[in-house]
Order: structure tokens, then C-alpha cells, then sequence
């Protein structure tokens, strides 16, 4: 039976055999942590410690100044060195709260002790997750608590997304072999709030062991179930993942709850579980190291703060001096220029090459198609690309331009190496915020 | 670790395939078809064919220098273009004029544009009907010119053509002037024409290795020679005679037409509903010109004028992004 996919998309190389099979592994913080104020999709987090007050693990150190926004929490216990601007993996240097640890890893009240959530009602469901500062971890860091203030009526699918269509990410993949239980009660968690809704979990169909275990278990739950996908890029984008679990289509102007949906990353649904069922707020990523120039690629559980210096030295550092080093995926990551920036929620990899396979010269488009064949969203990229490229914003509209989700298959599938995804999101960014503006 | 990294947009991975691995695998298909052009008509088809290349090779590298530009040529498309010119001229004509054809296909149809993905028209084409305009009797010459000893000036200047070669009318012209043709030589090319188009069989294996290869999709050919044969079917006054509509679809530059000419990326639509709309249009030209026409074949005129077409056609075939059709509710 074939699976329903969407059409376009890529194969690209999956470079997941380096840490698939490698279990994660725990990384013991060493010296300072750093919390950017803004690890999220909204207005940044408003510092509520000072400098020399000591803080614990699990304490607020950031707050959400408005709907749209999460709260920042410290991942150690320790005293707030400064309050300054920082480089961030955004590129930029933003306000963010220093910590140097302390080691004792102290932390709140009733801080991991387990509370049965049967109990809470949606009110304190929701508040839990608001307090822990839970965001969605695939990338966006969309606050959890404004998804799940749908209204309930209107929700008919909860789905997980364990897709990770993203070459050489592993560790939602780990997570789904270790924690399945976890994701099983989390999503349970979020099923108690919508309780007519089905829950689904999405897994591509090249994690088959992940695939087995949580079918194993989603058996015994009559609201949940396992559904293998095709392992196609960007299966694992919002709206393909939607479309494939569903068959339903929303474009760049609808958000899922339009079509009765809400999708959240596996990570996400397990803090979800940490959060409600025992009282941890949302302190640890896990991070992927991997990438030909890493001496030892792995799986790692770090403290979000520590800094991709000691991340890297946890995988045995570089083997050579790597020509790129990326944040996330290889399709859509942010390419770093040092390691001196702290890991935020919405990292989940760290990727060294020797050779930077984007640095090829660009030559004329041919028209040969390729990037509208390839192209998720049945767009023109070369068309829009054009457009970007002479400021023709009339005709960047007319070609649909700003549906884009910047997936990047158009740029990769290119024969003439030309930079279309680039050219078109910022074109995209430069005319929304002219929007926003006017 | 202050180490400074590359940084560039997302994203960081690109696919193996470049436009240099996509004309080197057009080339590849037009190997069988050049092949037996050589093996049909003799020594002269292959002069024809190292001429046409060379000249649209030395033409573009000369053109970037003088305007200094960069220099294209590694690109593998003069080389394209060079053959799919030679497939279009008769075995019998003049070397130099094989070559001007060159020199206006690269010169006046592709660089002037802007280059490689900028011209309108297929180069190849194009310089087909400039020399069909300017030497109307040597590009309509299909006949055998028998020579008795060969000198190398006879072949830059006249054409000579070795003494095996196949002669006589085109399948095209005999089927216009009523009479039938073989259809088992017209499959294999034994017969007259240009030096690329005769055999099907060599055109339609390259052609299936470019759609195998992904380099092409099937919609342009196969809605192109579908169309040809309803609009025979309904207009030629023929009706269903399969040694009429046959001939018509293996005799003729159909076939190298559809697969190879039609199917250039630069000149015809990348659309979807594009690709059909030129292969209908396609279709439709070529019937009309084959049928009412006074030469008997249409292709290259029918291609030509449909690459004029592309920008409209692309303009009203623009596809529905996913999400934006009106119907959203529902499984």
C-alpha cells in the first residue's frame, strides 16, 4: 500500500547511520551558562533576576512579558554572574542571563516530584505547561501554551511529529526508542484537554524500530496510533505533516488549529510529560554532534545554557578544522561562524563538515524545471527567485511567493547551484515586514 | 576555539546533479542517433557532425572572450546544440554551411540573448530555417551526389557524399506525393532525410534514456506526437491508414522534434500544465503544416513558433500553491 504523501520533495543523503545506533549519553555541565532572553517565536523573555542573586534549578529567570512568549528557566543552580548581551545562535547578540554553576544542582520546591495528572484539571494542565516555558522543539520554538489554547471543540487530531526528515538528526529518533512511555503519557496529557481528539503519532517509515515500539505500545491506548509515513523531505514541515496524517491542506496564512490540528515534536510532547507529570520545567535538549569533521559523533542530553564549546569537546571534538559548522539540519540549520553561543531550546544538532557542499559557484538558470517538480508547495521557485532578485515585488506576489516555508528543496535540487531558497525568504522577510509596518 | 567557519544560507547540502551532468546525458542520448546517421549516409554525416560542433564550440568560446565574459564552453550545451544542428541538415551540404549555421545558432540565437537559458528559440532550430531560407535548394537536397575521387575541398565546398550512401526522396515527400513507404526501414532509418532524424528507433532509445535518466519528462513527447496523430487522424483525409499515419509519425523530424527540440528546457514551458499545453499546440502547428503546408514537414516550424508561445503559456499555467485551493474542510 502506498503511503499518501504530498508531492515534491527530496532524497537527500540521510547521514543518520553516524549516531542512530548511539544512545544518549548525559553531559555534566562545567562552567558558566547562558540564557538568551529570546529562544522563541514572540517578544523575548523579561530578565527577573539580578546580578549576584543565586538561582536554582528550575527557577524563572526570564518571564514571558505577554501571551505570545515563554518563560526562561535555569538549567543549573549557581549565581547570576551578569545580565548582558550575548552572541546566539540567531546571530545576534541578545539580552540573556548569565549562571555560573555552582555544581550542587539545587533545585525548587517540589522540583521532578511526581504528581498524578489525572487529577489537574485543563486549567492547571495549561498553566503547567505555560510555567515550564515549554516551546515547540523542532526548530520554530512556537510557545507550547498558545498551540493548546484552541478551543477544544475544534481540535480533531493531535499528532506528534517524529518525522525528523532532517539529514543527519538522530535525536528524536533516541528519544522515541528510549522515552516511548513518556511520549505515550505526554500526548495522553494533551488528550485529556482535547478529549474528542484522536492522537497520532507520525514516524517516517526509515525509523522502523521506532515505529515497532511506540505501535507496541499505542496498542493498549484506544485514542492513540502509529502511522508510518514516507521518508520523503520535509515530510516532517508542519503542513506536509498535516496533509500526509490527514489530507488536509493549509496554506501559509492558516495555522493547524484552522483544520483541527495541533502538531507538536516528540520532544516537545516528552517536556509536556516532564512538565505536568513530574513538575520539571523544560531545562535539557538533546543534541545531536555529528557530521564528518566529529571525532565521535553522539547523542547528547544538555543543560540549555551550556555553551556548543563544551558540546563539542563532549563529542571528542573536530577531527580537522571543518569548513562549515551548522545549527540543526543541513536543509534548513543556521551555519555558525565560532562555538562560542549557548544551546537554547530550539537547537537540536550540531553538524561539522569538512567540505562546505553549498560553496559551488552559481551559473545560469537552465529552466530545466527541476525546482517546481521538487517544490512541496507547488510553487515557481526560479520565477519568484527572479523577482526576489530585481526587487519585483509585484511579481514575487503574483508567483505566490510568500507561501514559501523555505525548506530549501528548490536551492538543493538546483543544477545551476543558484541560491533560490536565500533569494526567496528574504525577499519574503523584507515584504512582511513592510506589512507590519504599514 | 575562535576558529572562523563558513557561513552561507540554508541550505548546506546540494544535490550531485549539475547542468553540466545534464547535458553530458543529453549528449549520451543523442549518441545512437548520430551513430546511425554515420552508419546511413557515410563518412560525410560524421564531417557534418565534427564540423557543426566544433564550429558552435570555437564560436561560443571565441564570443565570451571577445566580449569578456566568462567563458561557458565547459558547459557541454554547444555541444548540444552543435549536434542537434547537424541532425537537421541534409548529409549533402556544404561544409561552410553547416558551419554558418553554427556560427548563427550560437551567435545570433543564443549569446546575443545573454547566453545558456536566456534565448527564445531553440539555436538549433533557429539555425535550420536561416539556412533552409538562405540555401533552399542545397538544404532540400536529399539526393545522393556520386563523386568520383573525393577531394577534401569538394566536400567543404559542394558537399560530396560517399559513394554507399542512402539516397532519394524523404518519407515525407513520398507520403505527400501519394505513394507508400516500408515501414520496417522506416523504423530502423535506412531511408533519406536528415542526418539525425531518420532512424526511429535510435531516436526514441536516446529518448527513453533521458526520461529514464529524468533529464526530460514524458508529457512534452508523448502529448506532442499524440495530438499529430489525432489531428491526422481528423484533418489529413486519410482517416486511420496505417501506412499513411505510421509513416507520418516515424518519418520526419517528429520524433527527434518531440523528444530532443521540443523538450529543451531553455525554450519551452516548466510547467506542468505548461508541458501539455506546448505539447497540444505542438501537435496541433504541426499537423496544419504538414497537411495544408507546402513542404511536407512542420516540425521545426511548428517547435519554433511554439517557443514564442512559452512565456505566455507559462504565465497562464501557473500552479495552484498547496493550501490556496478554495476547499479545505473534509479527509
Amino acid at each position: 500500500m502506498g503511503k499518501k504523501s504530498f508531492l515534491g520533495g527530496i532524497h537527500p543523503y540521510d547521514g543518520k547511520a553516524f549516531t542512530m545506533d548511539k544512545p544518549i549519553t548525559v553531559h555534566a555541565t562545567k562552567g558558566e551558562l547562558v540564557f538568551p532572553m529570546a529562544q522563541h517565536i514572540g517578544a523575548p523573555a523579561k530578565p527577573i533576576v539580578a546580578k549576584g542573586d543565586k538561582v536554582l534549578v528550575g527557577q524563572i529567570l526570564g518571564e514571558a512579558p505577554g501571551f505570545v512568549s515563554a518563560n526562561v528557566i535555569s538549567s543549573v543552580s549557581g549565581t547570576v554572574k551578569a545580565i548582558e548581551k550575548r552572541l546566539t545562535s540567531a546571530g545576534r547578540f541578545d539580552e540573556a542571563v548569565i549562571v555560573e554553576n555552582d555544581h550542587t544542582y539545587t533545585s525548587v520546591e517540589n522540583f521532578g516530584v511526581e504528581q498524578d495528572y489525572e487529577k489537574l484539571s485543563k486549567e492547571e494542565i495549561r498553566n503547567q505547561i505555560k510555567a515550564a516555558g515549554i516551546v515547540g522543539l523542532g526548530g520554530a520554538g512556537f510557545p507550547t501554551h498558545v498551540k493548546l489554547s484552541a478551543e477544544e471543540t475544534k481540535i480533531d487530531y493531535l499528532i506528534v511529529n517524529g518525522a525528523e526528515c532532517e539529514p543527519y538528526l538522530t535525536s528524536d529518533y533516541r528519544l522515541m526508542l528510549e522515552e516511548p512511555e513518556k511520549i505515550i503519557n505526554g500526548l495522553q496529557i494533551l488528550l485529556k484537554l482535547y478529549n474528542k481528539a484522536q492522537g497520532i503519532i507520525a514516524i517516517e517509515d526509515n525509523k522502523p524500530e521506532a515505529i515497532r515500539i511506540l505501535t507496541e505500545l499505542a496498542a493498549k491506548e484506544n485514542n492513540i496510533e502509529v502511522r508510518s509515513l514516507a521518508t520523503k523531505y520535509p515530510q516532517g514541515g508542519e503542513r506536509h505533516l498535516i496533509y500526509s496524517v490527514t489530507g488536509r491542506k493549509l496554506n501559509s496564512k492558516k495555522l493547524p488549529a484552522d483544520v483541527g490540528c495541533i502538531v507538536d515534536n516528540v520532544y516537545t510532547i516528552i517536556s509536556v510529560y516532564n512538565a505536568v507529570a513530574r513538575q520539571i520545567p523544560l531545562i535539557e535538549k538533546i543534541i545531536t554532534v555529528s557530521g564528518d569533521a566529529v571525532n565521535t559523533p553522539v547523542n547528547l542530553r544538555v543543560r540549555t545554557g551550556t555553551s556548543y564549546v563544551e558540546v563539542l569537546e563532549a563529542a571528542g571534538g573536530f577531527s580537522a578544522q571543518p569548513e562549515k559548522v551548522i545549527l540543526g539540519g543541513p536543509m534548513m540549520g543556521v551555519p555558525l561562524f565560532n562555538l562560542d553561543i549557548p544551546v537554547t531550546k530550539t537547537t537540536s544538532s550540531l553538524l561539522g563538515f569538512l567540505k562546505d557542499e553549498a560553496a559551488v559557484e552559481e551559473s545560469a538558470c537552465i529552466r530545466c524545471g527541476r525546482c517546481i517538480t521538487k517544490c512541496p508547495l507547488q510553487l515557481m521557485p526560479y520565477k519568484i527567485a527572479e523577482a526576489a532578485m530585481r526587487s519585483d515585488e509585484e511579481e514575487y506576489l503574483k508567483y505566490n511567493g510568500l507561501e514559501c516555508c523555505a525548506c530549501g528543496c528548490c536551492s538543493y535540487i538546483c543544477p545551476a547551484r543558484r541560491g533560490l531558497t536565500h533569494a526567496i525568504i528574504q525577499t519574503k522577510k523584507e515584504v512582511l515586514d513592510k506589512r507590519k509596518r504599514a | 576555539m575562535s576558529d572562523l567557519f563558513h557561513v552561507s544560507a540554508a541550505p548546506h547540502t546540494r544535490s550531485p546533479i549539475t547542468t553540466k551532468h545534464i547535458m553530458r546525458d543529453v549528449v549520451i542520448a543523442l549518441m545512437p542517433a548520430s551513430l546511425f546517421g554515420i552508419y546511413n549516409f557515410g563518412l560525410n554525416a560524421l564531417l557534418i557532425l565534427i564540423t557543426t560542433v566544433t564550429v558552435c564550440l570555437l564560436t561560443e568560446y571565441i564570443y565570451c572572450r571577445a566580449m569578456k565574459k566568462p567563458v561557458t564552453t565547459s558547459d557541454f550545451s554547444a555541444v548540444v546544440t552543435g549536434l542537434l544542428l547537424a541532425f537537421n541538415l541534409p548529409v549533402g551540404l556544404p561544409l561552410w554551411m553547416a558551419a554558418l549555421g553554427g556560427i548563427f545558432a550560437i551567435v545570433v540565437v543564443k549569446m546575443v540573448f545573454g547566453g545558456l537559458g536566456q534565448n527564445f528559440m531553440n539555436p538549433a532550430l533557429a539555425a535550420r530555417a536561416f539556412l533552409l531560407i538562405s540555401f533552399s535548394d542545397n538544404m532540400a537536397d536529399f539526393a545522393v551526389k556520386q563523386i568520383s575521387s573525393p577531394k577534401v575541398t569538394d566536400y567543404i565546398l559542394h558537399g560530396a557524399i560517399v559513394a554507399d550512401g542512402v539516397s532519394g526522396a524523404t518519407p515525407l515527400q513520398m507520403l505527400k506525393s501519394g505513394e507508400s513507404i516500408n515501414l520496417l526501414e522506416k523504423l530502423i532509418g535506412s531511408v533519406g532525410g536528415s542526418i539525425g532524424e531518420t532512424s526511429a528507433l535510435a531516436i526514441i532509445l536516446g529518448g527513453l534514456y533521458l526520461i529514464f535518466r529524468k533529464v526530460i519528462s514524458y508529457r512534452i513527447p508523448v502529448i506532442y506526437i499524440l495530438t499529430v496523430v489525432v489531428f491526422l487522424l481528423l484533418f489529413s483525409g486519410e482517416g486511420a491508414d496505417m501506412n499513411y499515419l505510421t509513416g507520418q509519425i516515424l518519418g520526419g523530424g517528429l520524433l527527434l522534434g518531440a523528444f530532443f527540440m521540443a523538450t529543451d528546457y531553455v525554450t519551452s514551458p516548466t510547467t506542468p500544465k505548461g508541458q501539455i499545453l506546448f505539447g497540444v499546440l505542438l501537435g496541433v502547428l504541426t499537423g496544419i503544416f504538414r497537411i495544408f503546408g507546402k513542404s511536407p514537414e512542420g516540425v521545426s516550424y511548428a517547435i519554433l513558433l511554439g517557443n514564442i508561445l512559452v512565456p505566455l503559456i507559462e504565465k497562464v499555467t501557473i500552479p495552484t500553491p498547496f493550501g490556496k485551493e478554495r476547499a479545505v474542510s473534509g479527509k
